[in-house]
């Protein structure tokens, strides 16, 4: 008697907390909840998500008319994060959070057969897309990627671990990884591979992934991303709250024709392009 | 019970001085590898993993191979297997240690490593390939120790353990399932992307993992007096033939799912893999060779194994067995995780070649997992065989 | 017991070498940390007993409340100082010589921070 009764409130108790806890945890793990690192649910919905979530236009016309603009855009973010140059020769260790792709690159999935000539040699500029739907948050163990309150995808650099499942989930190519020490220094005490250094912003250690920041730290300072003031006085890249239906982007979205980069995906890119 | 493994003939000895040797030229690889950074490897920012992941795919693989003995054994009751259910389970230690040590050899900040568990983050599936695969090296650590020291005492095991060789047998699926998992979710990378990933890791994993155990088998009995006995390798081998034929028949339904759709992402990689791809007048096929060997080798070796004469000396199923480990270790420890990447999600042809640093870092961490399951294997036959006597 | 001379003997030795460290810098602290004070500001973020004993669990909590919460970057002290709250833009603006402040108790403590791997230090006026 004494045993069963035992046994009885044994696994009444077992299934109690398997009652409750298990939905529990299930239910959160279904809102999300759990996934504190991760950004939307969306597949292809196009709902857009509450709060501010900043994005870019890049009017690739901009781009043809001034050959050098996309060189000065490229300076102006790589000075300005002391991003390193081992080299036009080494592709292997290359660090680069803006670039350029031509139109077949940048776009792989879009036909490019019997279209127009120009877009042969169109330089597009090309960084990260800070989706809303970011695989690379998703698959970071560490939550040293994630996506913040503006919808930017950020990297905390002291956190990251650099197993590099992030570059293995981005689609985009946008990620690069330190191989090897970028900060180091000549003799004289000047760095060997980064040649402006901007002493008001770290440099990075090896063995951690790096990529666009959306220059975060300039926009706490009420400035715009590097990149978007390289382009003046041109338009050339657009930059502001998505969500905010009288800010220039919306404004820009609204009239002209835009694409994204592999929008099948469902990683909901925030740069679209007039092409 | 691990005092049996401090004693043995010269062989015994000259085989670990040998491994010893191995892990500690790689060891002064790693000294290297860790002053530097990962970039004394082959890896670029197109091929950001290399030998080290791929290496900790197969050994995935192997780990869960050897359910293929304790489920028979302890849900089917096939007493056959019962002598050597143990070197299944010892196995799957080796290779689960095996694993653990290349992922920490691929991390960018190794001294990080326990971040993993610091800042758990559920919607990673290598959070979750963390924790499923040291449950399971813990499983069979517990349960093999357990269950042959009771062996050795001649008292029937402890109940408790019982539970856990059932826990590790859907365990065993979920490592390979989940380390699928780590590439089959990923968007952009087409070759990963599909849902028959998981099945196929586990089929070319019940063709590896027994096939590495029937071997270890044959060695023990050529020079130990521990024989693992005709039908139980039979077994095995029928085991590995249908694991094979199963593998390369889902290598057939990529092929035509690639091919018959026709949908460019679908066939570029194994366009790559089995033939090549020129751009710009130069020829990217560096896998071209070893894929299609593998493929040569794995399918004769397949078919071989179904003919009862391959099957009537254990030279000939050494010889099989080791032909279709080889295949799939080409298959596996190289072209899936290497071809993902080739080309990356913007077109571009990068080819992999690893460094001597690597292949250093990479052959002592084979030569410690090789340590480890001759140690556990040591101490497995001398109470066998001591209770035998 | 048998060797008994060799075996006392042995452990002598051995743990003389073991407790080395301590008697052979018995008696002095050595090179005391002194810290230089920067000259333009009297006070700190916080009180001078909290941030020696708990500075870099401040510049954990302002990375973490910045960098992931979208913090601000405006830190304002108890007496209405307004500074950043930034290892490079705020506490270097003041203490402005690693080396005669942060690497003076570091190397007494024997500990050494990772944050000069990627943060610059300011050029050190001399």
């Amino acid at each position: 008697m004494d045993n069963s009764r035992r046994k009885f409130l044994k696994l009444a108790g077992v299934s109690a907390i398997a009652g409750i806890a298990a939905p529990a945890a299930f239910n959160s793990l279904l809102k999300g909840e759990a996934f504190a690192s991760g950004g939307g649910s969306g597949h292809g919905e196009d709902k857009a998500p509450t709060g501010k979530r900043y994005g870019f236009v890049v009017d690739v016309q901009k781009f043809a008319a001034d050959k050098d603009l996309a060189q000065r855009c490229i300076n102006a973010c790589h000075t300005t994060h002391n991003v390193p140059d081992f080299g036009k020769d080494n592709k292997k260790d290359e660090i680069k959070w803006i670039w350029t792709e031509t139109f077949g690159h940048a776009f792989p999935d879009h036909s490019q057969y019997k279209k127009n000539t120009q877009l042969v040699d169109l330089p597009i500029m090309t960084f990260c897309n800070h989706c809303d739907n970011p695989p690379c948050v998703r698959a970071c163990p560490t939550k040293a990627t994630f996506k913040n309150a503006d919808g930017m995808v950020l990297m905390d650099f002291h956190r990251c671990i650099g197993c590099r499942f992030c570059m293995a989930a981005c689609p985009y190519g946008a990620r690069s990884f330190n191989w090897r020490n970028p900060a180091v220094k000549n003799e004289d005490g000047s760095y060997k591979y980064i040649r402006r250094p901007n002493l008001d912003f770290p440099t990075r250690m090896r063995g951690v992934v790096e990529k666009c920041n959306m220059c975060a730290e300039r926009l706490a300072e009420g400035k715009q991303p590097a990149c978007v003031d390289a382009c003046r006085p041109t338009d050339g890249i657009i930059f502001g709250d998505l969500n905010d239906p009288n800010s220039e982007v919306s404004k820009v979205l609204r009239e002209k024709f835009t694409i994204q980069r592999k929008p099948a995906l469902g990683t909901k890119p925030s740069i679209f392009y007039i092409i | 019970m691990i005092e049996k493994a401090l004693s043995g003939n010269r062989l015994y000895w000259t085989w670990l001085a040998i491994l010893l040797a191995i892990m500690g030229v790689g060891g002064l690889c790693y000294v290297q590898q860790f002053n530097y950074g990962l970039g004394i490897t082959g890896m670029s920012r197109d091929v950001s993993w290399g030998l080290y992941i791929s290496q900790f795919t197969f050994l995935v693989g192997v780990a869960a191979g050897g359910v293929m003995l304790v489920l028979p054994y302890y849900l089917h009751n096939y007493k056959v297997f019962g002598r050597i259910t143990i070197l299944g389970e010892f196995m799957a230690v080796a290779a689960v240690s095996m694993c653990l040590m290349f992922i920490l050899a691929d991390l960018g900040q190794p001294m990080r490593a326990l971040n993993v568990l610091l800042h758990p983050t559920p919607n990673s599936i290598l959070f979750w390939d963390m924790i499923v695969l040291n449950v399971y090296l813990f499983l069979n650590i517990v349960g093999g120790w357990v269950i042959l020291n009771a062996e050795k005492k001649e008292v029937p095991p402890p109940k408790w353990v019982k539970a856990l060789i059932y826990i590790s047998i859907p365990w065993a699926i979920s490592i390979h399932t989940v380390t699928a998992f780590l590439y089959c979710g990923l968007p952009g990378r087409h070759y990963w992307l599909t849902a028959i990933l998981a099945p196929r890791f586990l089929a070319s994993a019940f063709a590896a993992g027994p096939a590495l155990l029937v071997i270890c088998a044959l060695i023990l009995r050529r020079y130990t007096a521990f024989d693992a006995g005709k039908e139980a390798i039979n077994k095995l081998v029928t085991i590995i033939t249908y694991a094979a034929i199963l593998n390369f028949f889902f290598v057939g339904l990529e092929l035509f799912v690639g091919y018959y759709s026709n949908i460019p992402g679908h066939m570029h990689t194994l366009d790559y893999l089995f033939f090549g791809h020129e751009d710009g007048g130069v020829l990217y096929d560096n896998l071209v060779g070893p894929m299609r060997f593998s493929m040569f080798i794995g399918m004769a070796a397949t078919i071989a194994l179904l003919f009862p004469k391959m099957r009537d000396s254990y030279c000939k199923i050494g010889w099989l067995c080791g032909a279709i480990f080889l295949s799939l270790w080409i298959d596996k420890g190289l072209g899936l995780v290497l071809g993902g990447f080739v080309p990356s999600p913007l077109d571009y042809y990068v080819e992999y070649y690893p460094t001597a640093i690597e292949l250093g870092i990479t052959a002592a961490v084979w030569a410690t997992g090789a340590f480890i399951l001759t140690v556990l294997y040591k101490v497995a036959i001398s109470v066998k065989l001591t209770k035998e006597a | 017991m048998y060797d008994k001379g060799k075996i006392i003997t042995g452990l002598i030795v051995f743990v003389g070498l073991i407790t080395f460290p301590i008697w052979y810098g018995f008696g002095s602290a050595g090179h005391l940390p002194n810290p230089e004070k920067p000259k333009n500001a009297k006070e700190c973020v916080e009180a001078v007993d909290y941030m020696r004993t708990s500075h870099m669990q401040l510049l954990n909590e302002w990375r973490d409340d910045i960098v992931r919460s979208g913090g601000t970057r405006a830190g304002i002290t108890h007496d209405g100082t307004e500074y950043i709250r930034s290892l490079q833009k705020g506490c270097m603006k003041c203490h402005t010589n690693k080396a005669k402040f942060c690497d003076e108790c570091h190397t007494y403590t024997a500990v050494k921070p990772y944050c000069w791997d990627c943060h610059i230090q300011p050029k050190e006026a001399n």
